[in-house]
């Protein structure tokens, strides 16, 4: 279709709609990626330096003293355990959980199959809020340790996602009885027709909502913040918001000219550039898987386009 | 993925498109082939027959965990509610606490910050409607536009990232580059002279919801858009040809082919945002405003959610935050049964 285009003339239209296309996207694309950069930049640059302003595009003072300052930071070293313990462990209990729920859900001889499905979708319209799922995690005895990770993430169930499923089911669905039927005649149970036929040849939906869920699992930070009290339990994402706001304070206390500020300004890392270093310290585990993410989702998609 | 999403969207109609009989069958029958087996079997059968036996037995032994789940997570919850009939006190529990009816619903629409709540709510999600909701069409139109793979490639991968990162990390660039000291914004805006002073832009409540709604478009434009990109590939290519020979330009061809044909997946999201119309954002407030502890931004900030957040678990007031909660969830219900209902009407589009 593309080069049918091409052999046609462009009209002045199609130049100008070409022209505003790229720079809108340009643009976009721009502001996409400026925000990352200049973190990455502040994270580099001398703390005090930077509090004078005016760092864009390229450290003006370069310095790995940030970077020093925060792998020697116990705090983060925890909080990082904490947060790589709960995307290995809870990460794969969701999938389990969430995908043989899926699958049981597609089998007709199951009984009760519709009576689990309306439950769990309901589940999607309606819920208890906050308060009540907060009393009910406190009732289990979950608060304030670090099992509740493995249960909850940000302010709701961890371990079945009811979206998830309902993606691991359609999928299911299409995959051909005659498959599973062949196993069946030679005797294979539901166990077996799920671990050996069922997961093998589900394997893109499997890859893409286990990285789904390890995205999760490592972006949470609610969790920590609620449920937790004890500083050693927090994870990353929630240790990074208390940093954030530490600097928001200074910032406040830097506009009242309090003698924090001078005290801040004088030494080569400022909470500043610290909360940048240790951003893009959270952030690049994501910038690492993102490219497989990426070939996942865009892969189902181009699948999605071709059966039309 | 267009499938996946449509079964996303449309949970309960895929249910009922189920169209298999229910075939009475006895219990010989069903043991012998394995097409008959795929036929709910009646609970008299499964009992008598070992193999039904064991066969039932290893499916729900596969759906109990997350049964389980469901019920101690979304359930007891749910049950849970009914503390807010309640003047519920957590050392005497459920059970001792005394039942005082409506009353915490009466001083919630009564409270003095109700309107300015209500009004935050609707204000910002009204904001996030109008500019939120049509921002991934319009970003799917343009990458569609795009003709070379190679370029729409690249800014697909650009567009949808930001989707990946945590809020605290999205509140993170938003201080920083908001920033009055040293923030790039201040920096550009008097460079290129639009202000004279840097602004201290989170400080002020005017420009809090601006800064709100920007931040959730840059982060979830681009994801959004995947599902609008999936739908226009379905698009059969003919319809771009015949209009090419009847003369039409690229922008007519947007209004005439596009639009129209991705507008059942624009009814059916449009249905589920308005149904969603009290859920004005709880993370992203809460991030940008200090945990809601910002008191000058509470005038402009404080929605539901983060009211039952700060009334709820900071001064624990379990039972009067859930009634607000609760409130709310009701609220969303009727729009969800009111949007589908109008859509039926108009559109012949619903959920269900």
């Amino acid at each position: 279709m593309v080069d049918v285009r091409r052999r046609v003339t462009r009209s002045a239209e199609d130049v100008v709609v070409d022209v505003v296309i790229y720079t809108v996207m340009a643009l976009i694309c721009f502001s996409m990626l400026y925000p990352f950069w200049n973190s990455v930049v502040l994270s580099f640059n001398d703390g005090s330096d930077a509090i004078a302003g005016g760092i864009t595009f390229w450290p003006r003072q370069f310095s790995l003293e940030n970077y020093a300052y925060v792998f020697r930071d116990p705090r983060l070293a925890r909080a990082y355990g904490v947060t790589i313990f709960r995307t290995l462990l809870g990460t794969p209990l969701t999938i389990i959980v969430t995908s043989t729920f899926a699958f049981g859900l597609t089998k007709r001889n199951l009984i009760g199959r519709r009576y689990y499905m309306w439950a769990a979708v309901f589940t999607l319209y309606f819920g208890g809020g906050l308060i009540p799922f907060f009393l009910v995690v406190r009732g289990l005895g979950l608060l304030d340790t670090i099992w509740v990770y493995l249960f909850v993430i940000g302010g709701s169930a961890a371990l079945l996602n009811v979206f998830h499923m309902i993606i691991f089911r359609s999928f299911f669905m299409s995959i051909p009885q005659s498959l599973e039927d062949s196993a069946r005649i030679d005797g294979a149970g539901y166990y077996t027709i799920f671990y050996r036929i069922i997961v093998p040849v589900s394997t893109p939906v499997f890859a893409t909502l286990t990285l789904f869920n390890a995205v999760n699992h490592w972006n949470a930070w609610f969790d920590g913040a609620i449920f937790i009290t004890r500083s050693n339990l927090v994870p990353l994402q929630t240790l990074l918001r208390q940093i954030l706001n530490s600097n928001a304070v200074d910032e406040l206390m830097g506009e009242l000219g309090g003698t924090a500020a001078e005290e801040l300004a004088r030494s080569a890392i400022t909470t500043q550039t610290l909360s940048m270093a240790t951003m893009v310290f959270a952030t690049v585990p994501i910038l690492l898987v993102y490219p497989f993410l990426q070939r996942f989702f865009v892969h189902g998609l181009l699948i999605g386009s071709l059966k039309e | 993925m267009q499938k996946i999403v449509s079964n996303v969207k449309q949970p309960s109609s895929n249910e009922s498109s189920e169209r298999e009989p229910h075939i009475v069958t006895r219990a010989g029958a069903i043991a012998e082939s394995p097409a008959a087996r795929s036929r709910t079997p009646r609970l008299r059968d499964v009992i008598r027959n070992r193999e039904l036996r064991r066969d039932q037995f290893q499916l729900q032994s596969m759906v109990f965990p997350a049964l389980v789940i469901l019920f101690v997570f979304s359930y007891l919850p749910m049950w849970g509610v009914l503390i807010a009939f309640q003047d519920f006190s957590i050392f005497d529990g459920f059970w001792q606490s005394e039942w005082v009816g409506f009353k915490h619903f009466a001083a919630f629409f009564t409270a003095r910050d109700f309107g300015q709540i209500m009004r935050n709510t609707l204000v910002i999600s009204f904001l996030k409607l109008f500019l939120g909701f049509p921002a991934p069409i319009i970003l799917a139109l343009i990458l569609t536009e795009m003709r070379r793979q190679s370029l729409k490639r690249i800014a697909q991968t650009i567009t949808y990232l930001p989707h990946f990162l945590s809020w605290v990390i999205v509140s993170g660039f938003v201080l920083t580059l908001l920033s009055v000291r040293d923030g790039s914004v201040n920096l550009l805006l008097t460079g290129i002279g639009v202000i004279d002073e840097p602004v201290a832009w989170l400080s002020q409540p005017r420009y809090f919801w601006g800064i709100l709604v920007t931040a959730n478009i840059w982060k979830d434009v681009g994801f959004g858009s995947i599902i609008y990109l999936a739908a226009i590939a379905g698009i059969n290519p003919e319809l771009y040809e015949a209009a090419s020979v009847d003369g039409a330009g690229r922008l007519q061809k947007i209004f005439i082919i596009t639009l129209p044909s991705i507008a059942p997946q624009i009814i059916v999201l449009l249905i589920l945002r308005i149904s969603n119309i009290l859920n004005a954002g709880f993370q992203d407030i809460l991030l940008l405003t200090n945990n809601g502890q910002n008191a000058i931004l509470r005038e402009v900030s404080d929605v539901i959610d983060t009211y039952v957040f700060r009334v709820g678990l900071t001064n624990r007031r379990f039972s009067y935050a859930t009634a607000a909660g609760l409130s709310k969830s009701i609220v969303n219900i009727a729009m969800l049964w009111g949007a589908n209902a109008l859509s039926r009407r108009i559109s012949e589009t619903s959920l269900w």
